[in-house]
């Protein structure tokens, strides 16, 4: 009985597991539910277009026209931040491979040693040293890794992402280490525009006793949440830490990853590296189509690039492991996602 | 936009051509095991990788040439990485063209992953394919790991 093997090329991102959409043949990655993210576009846009039909016309001749060529300006770079936020890699760790889960399970197991059959194993947790704190790196069952430092799980996107921030629904995407800083940028230069647009509302109603009906609520939600990630970004701390509290309380650790200055922090968040994605959407791999029924025989395929995720089931053949309904970490941990 | 050209054609298939010339009895090589390298969290979250030489590997390699690759391998790490006047600068005019710098520029990360891919390939037709092992990019495996392939070794006597 002969298996008639069909492969065909497939660009990476298709068979990539998670949540995520995909557009533009694997350029634009964001989370499912964009019904939010819509809403944003066309209230910024929506606002703006009134201002500019309405208001800049009379400023511009009884003003100056550099008032309504600024606005186009930081209009264009709210879209452009909101954008590349969006559509953007957060920094989303890709899962471990068969061969790598199995040998991590494997270390797992040498470190934790007999466990008395009836007993939960204890937590998967390794320990780690950095800047002589030490921090503990949680296991993530669904990826089947041990999280890097700052990383965690985003369950709406099912994914680990790395320093995750938050899942914003505003921007349709989670936020992580590879757009927080489009993510700030977009929130400040949002609550520019948004004062901007208010300030030359106000002067317009003062100057033509124009009636008009001002959101003010939105500009103080705009400029709290730029505040809030500006001190954030000083004390070098994601969303994530703050509402956890890692690095608060008198019998907590400090902060390992704070330069301890202010300056220095912001720069690295905002000016340093730009970290390349290291989920390869656009690759091409071999998807390999069986046409006979039997697939009991099929040898581990020896190509690097062929996602084998699919076609076999896990390597590991050891005891039963802990599964993360049991563990009361894990479960405690899935509740506090954000 | 990741404007890094990944390795075209497969690593493996170039070491099988490698193989196959050292050793032309064998007809494809079986994978024995694979030793996945972690990553050292000392320093913070830089990218950095153990330095510790695993026991698997000791009846195919040198301590000191493993070490030798894995911190060249860091040290260009930290050169993509490094916080300094340049990345500073980069970042600034990035952002002063709204990153769409980006579309037509590489950044100084992605030119530093260029030299790392050339070094691994270098470092595996010289040191590890006459070893029958084959060190796999860290960016293909999400920077988390350094996965080393163990051959297995079929002739007795070396082929050379």
């Amino acid at each position: 009985m002969s298996a008639v093997m069909i492969t065909r090329k497939v660009r990476k991102w298709e068979k990539l597991p998670g949540k995520n959409t995909f557009c533009c043949d694997g350029r634009v990655m964001m989370a499912r539910q964009k019904g939010v993210f819509y809403l944003t576009l066309f209230l910024i846009v929506g606002t703006c277009s009134l201002f500019f039909a309405f208001e800049c016309p009379y400023l511009a001749v009884h003003l100056s026209p550099a008032i309504p060529v600024f606005a186009v300006f930081l209009f264009f770079f709210v879209i452009a931040m909101l954008l590349r936020t969006s559509f953007s890699d957060p920094g989303v760790l890709p899962r471990a491979l068969p061969e790598e889960a199995t040998f991590i399970e494997m270390e797992i197991e040498a470190a934790n040693g007999n466990v008395p059959a009836g007993q939960r194993p204890p937590p998967r947790i390794r320990n780690v040293q950095i800047n002589n704190q030490i921090v503990k790196l949680k296991y993530c069952y669904t990826c089947k890794i041990f999280r890097p430092p700052r990383a965690s799980h985003c369950s709406i996107c099912d994914n680990c992402v790395d320093r995750f921030d938050h899942h914003c629904p505003w921007v349709g995407n989670c936020v992580g280490k590879r757009n927080y800083r489009y993510f700030y940028l977009f929130t400040m230069t949002l609550s520019l525009l948004t004062i901007y647009i208010f300030t030359f509302n106000i002067v317009h109603v003062v100057m033509r006793e124009y009636p008009v009906l001002v959101c003010f609520f939105t500009l103080w939600s705009v400029v709290g949440l730029t505040g809030f990630h500006t001190y954030l970004i000083s004390l070098n701390q994601t969303t994530n830490e703050d509402i956890k509290g890692s690095w608060s309380g008198k019998n907590r650790v400090q902060n390992p990853y704070s330069h301890k200055n202010i300056i220095k922090n912001c720069c690295e968040v905002l000016c340093g590296p730009t970290y390349p994605s290291v989920l390869d959407r656009r690759g091409l791999t071999k998807e390999e189509l069986s046409a006979s029924a039997s697939n009991s025989s099929n040898p581990t395929p020896q190509t690097m690039n062929t996602s084998s995720r699919e076609e076999q089931p896990p390597a590991s053949k050891g005891p039963p492991l802990a599964s993360p309904d049991t563990d009361a970490e894990t479960a405690l941990a899935k509740d506090k996602t954000h | 936009m990741f404007l890094y050209v990944r390795k075209h054609p497969d690593v493996l298939a170039h070491l099988n051509k490698h193989l196959n010339f050292l050793r032309p009895h064998l007809k494809q090589p079986t994978v024995s095991s694979k030793v996945f390298i972690q990553r050292d969290y000392s320093s913070g979250t830089i990218c950095k990788f153990q330095t510790k030489f695993p026991s698997e590997l000791e009846s195919r390699l040198d301590k000191r040439q493993f070490e030798e690759t894995i911190q060249t391998l860091n040290n260009l790490y930290a050169e993509a990485e490094k916080l300094g006047g340049k990345s500073y600068l980069e970042g600034f005019l990035a952002c002063l063209t709204a990153y769409t710098i980006f579309l037509c520029m590489e950044t100084h990360y992605e030119k530093v992953l260029q030299k790392i891919a050339r070094y691994i390939k270098d470092q595996n037709e010289k040191v590890y394919a006459p070893r029958g092992l084959l060190l796999t990019d860290p960016i293909e495996r999400g920077l988390r790991v350094v996965e080393i392939t163990i051959f297995e070794d079929r002739s007795i006597g070396s082929g050379r």
